[in-house]
């Protein structure tokens, strides 16, 4: 039984079986796991019960109300929300079996290969290579950046180059990689807030066994699109309070000091209070279309702008403290494991959301995509296609 | 602090079938009736105002009275169904007193009571008659001016009036506190010349008019003005909406250097941040009809609405005219419509500066 009744009762027998209150909380997962708890909407065997994916909610419901432990979810992001898609679809039955539990538990931290120092916007030009030697396996050597979690994950997600004869596009290859190999090198990227949120990952000589190829030979770049697609699908769809953003801690700041104000800050702050509101409302339609099963093309436009309002906004909240807005408050090098937008001051906001026009796409390529796939606009003129990736333009 | 907090309920952001349906009507018969060249040649004319359409919807499609209950002669309908009409006539640019009369003089009466109101109401909601609230369109909810009374009879002069050219009755608030109704045939209506040719406004002169009492000035403006406020965000949807089709359209077919127009980058990202502009105007402007239509959070998604509504719907056309290049300059083009209907709503119903001026009281953001 799938159903929300159904899945009670199986909650229900989980908790009897593995009392929260007594169990390891390791054990719990493992055991939420085998029970198809951890992502209904996932096949039996690997963690769900095939049921509809709105049903999580009954689950997880249930078991916050029991005092269950979670897998802690934000801290391992990237494994759940790009990487096991990505290798439910592609993945061999053993690659399944091998590398879901430990990633949906949290025992295993995924991180991602993709993006490269001369590969941003323009990822498919990647250069890392990996060549195949004599027994089958493949010899990867490159350098990737902009690595979250590098330094605490067990394994990557990895595209790279297998034939740079072909065009760009095709001659790509997925892999999934070991981080402890002794080939593989994180060391921290330190930005322009202090601390260091990223890594760049040197790869020398790492020895990735075919075994470990998700999907085919060349296919690279199609399989990546499953993970990017579940990267866009993981901003939107939140739920968002009246001032549930940024613009409530300048909102507050206004309300409690009144000595900040000035009638130039006031018309910037409430025209901006109206443009988060707006953004806000614009997002809550969006869910509402996604729940009424008619998503429509709006979803592109919100990284757009929440990117520029978080960025005015906190540039605002700098100006409106004053000459307190002439301090930091540390610039001490740092790996911290989430970003934490709230817990910091307005110049750490300010600092860190200049990286939201750039991070995950940049604004200035997702106004093309808006241009041609929404609009219907004529695409940029692809001088790269056709080329063989050796004979690019670097 | 209620009031900065997010409404209990929270508010239904789409179109329902119902709704589509019913845009899809009025669509079609403004699609029959109202195309641009007609409305360019009416606009010049002695009568800019097209009397016919406003017949066929008000009257033929019922659609003046959706405001009003079943039980006042009206469709019983809300201002969500109001606001999708709205949208379509802004697309259309539709010379018809549909906000002016079907919206704000029907909420000024719902807001009355008594006989003199309730015959008047049903004569509106049937289309029978065209009612206009005798206040400046300038003036945001709170604002108006009134006229005198003496010996029982009006004197004085109102003006930017919209619609008052076609007006049966007019809603007349006078100093004594009273908002009177007042035939058109007592007062001289004299038309300004507009910015907006679509919705032209005129000065009403009243020496020694009679009126009949219909309720307290006050409240009853100020809901019918909040309603015309809220609702208008719909017409600037449907406003912006069209220009920026319209504008996309045009530059696929355009070619100069050998190449669509539209295929420039730098015109590309214009557009599309146009567009997220009017995404975010359509999740504004549906916020504000539906808590019009539920009477929960009403000032505040009606202020935010209109602090937003006229940046976007006047780019919307000042875009549209830079890149349509010479042809959009011209008087045979339409976009001049939609651009001076656009600046003319940016005054209406109280400016944006107006609207956040008024949200800074509601959510507490108090100047220095």
């Amino acid at each position: 039984m799938t159903d929300a009744a159904g899945l009670k009762r199986r909650t229900a027998e989980l908790l009897a079986a593995h009392p929260p209150a007594t169990t390891d909380r390791l054990d719990f997962l493992r055991a939420r796991f085998d029970a198809g708890l951890a992502w209904v909407h996932y096949p039996e065997g690997l963690g769900g019960l095939g049921a509809p994916r709105s049903l999580q909610a009954v689950v997880d419901a249930e078991l916050e109300a029991a005092g269950a432990p979670d897998n802690d979810p934000r801290r391992i992001g990237i494994g759940l929300g790009m990487a096991a898609p990505t290798i439910l679809r592609y993945g061999t039955e053993e690659q399944k079996q091998r590398f879901l539990r430990p990633l949906w538990t949290g025992e295993e931290v995924w991180c991602q290969l993709f993006s490269e120092p001369g590969a941003g916007s323009d990822l498919a030009a990647l250069g890392t290579r990996a060549v195949r030697d004599a027994g089958g396996d493949w010899v990867v050597n490159g350098q990737k950046v902009w690595t979250s979690s590098a330094h605490l994950a067990r394994w990557a997600i990895l595209i790279a180059r297998t034939d740079p004869a072909l065009p760009k596009h095709q001659g790509i290859t997925y892999f999934l990689c070991d981080m402890t190999d002794p080939g593989v090198e994180v060391r921290p990227l330190r930005q322009i807030t202090g601390e260091a949120e990223f890594n760049e990952v040197f790869l020398t000589d790492v020895r990735i066994p075919d075994s470990r190829r998700l999907g085919e030979i060349g296919d690279g770049w199609r399989v990546a699109q499953t993970t990017l697609m579940n990267e866009r699908v993981s901003i939107g769809g939140m739920r968002l309070p009246r001032e549930g953003g940024m613009i409530g801690r300048v909102a507050q700041t206004w309300r409690e000091r009144p000595e900040l104000r000035t009638h130039d800050l006031h018309q910037r702050l409430l025209g901006l209070w109206v443009e988060a509101e707006v953004a806000r409302l614009t997002g809550e339609r969006l869910r509402q279309q996604l729940v009424a099963g008619q998503p429509g093309p709006e979803g592109s436009g919100m990284k757009l702008a929440f990117a520029r309002l978080n960025q005015e906004i906190s540039g605002l909240e700098v100006e409106l403290r004053g000459e307190e807005g002439l301090l930091y408050d540390d610039w001490t090098m740092r790996r911290p494991e989430l970003v934490d937008f709230t817990g910091r001051d307005a110049g750490y906001r300010y600092l860190r959301s200049k990286g939201n026009s750039i991070e995950g796409g940049t604004s200035e390529v997702l106004l093309n995509i808006v241009a041609e796939r929404v609009l219907g606009l004529p695409a940029e003129p692809r001088t790269d296609k056709d080329v063989a990736w050796k004979d690019l333009a670097r | 602090m209620s009031t900065t907090s997010t409404p209990s309920t929270e508010p239904d952001l789409l179109y329902s079938e119902e709704e589509e349906a019913l845009r899809a009507a009025v669509r079609d018969l403004l699609t029959d009736h109202c195309d641009p060249a007609g409305v360019i040649a009416r606009a010049e004319s002695d009568a800019p105002h097209d009397l016919a359409l406003w017949k066929s919807l008000a009257d033929g499609m019922g659609m003046a009275g959706l405001l009003v209950p079943e039980d006042r002669g009206g469709q019983g309908a809300t201002h969500r169904e109001a606001a999708v009409v709205l949208e379509e006539l802004g697309r259309a640019v539709a010379p018809v007193p549909y906000l002016t009369s079907a919206v704000v003089a029907a909420e000024a009466l719902l807001a009355c009571e008594g006989d003199v109101c309730a015959e008047l109401l049903s004569r509106l909601a049937s289309g029978r008659a065209i009612g206009v609230l005798a206040v400046g369109l300038h003036h945001a909810p709170g604002g108006f001016e009134t006229v005198r009374q003496e010996d029982g009879l009006l004197h004085g002069t109102l003006t930017g009036v919209a619609d008052a050219a076609v007006a049966d009755v007019l809603l007349v608030p006078v100093r004594d506190g009273g908002l009177y109704a007042v035939d058109a045939s007592e007062v001289t209506v004299t038309p300004q010349v507009s910015l907006d040719l679509t919705r032209p406004v005129a000065t009403v002169t009243f020496t020694g008019a009679r009126g009949r009492l219909l309720g307290d000035a006050g409240p009853a403006v100020r809901r019918a003005l909040r309603a015309g406020a809220g609702l208008l965000a719909s017409e600037q949807l449907g406003l912006a909406d069209w220009t920026l089709a319209e504008t996309v359209r045009y530059l696929k077919e355009r070619k100069q250097f050998n190449r669509p127009v539209g295929g420039f980058q730098a015109l590309k990202h214009r557009l599309a941040q146009l567009w997220l502009e009017v995404v975010g105007l359509r999740a504004a402007a549906r916020n504000a009809a539906d808590a019009l239509a539920r009477d929960e959070d009403a000032d505040v998604a009606v202020a935010v609405a209109q602090a937003y509504a006229a940046s976007v719907a006047v780019h919307a056309a000042e875009e549209a005219l830079q890149l349509h290049g010479g042809i959009g300059m011209t008087w045979e083009h339409p976009v001049h419509l939609y651009l001076k209907r656009a600046k003319a709503d940016s005054i209406a119903y109280g400016t944006a500066g107006a609207h956040r001026e008024a949200l800074a009281r509601l959510v507490d953001l108090q100047a220095p």
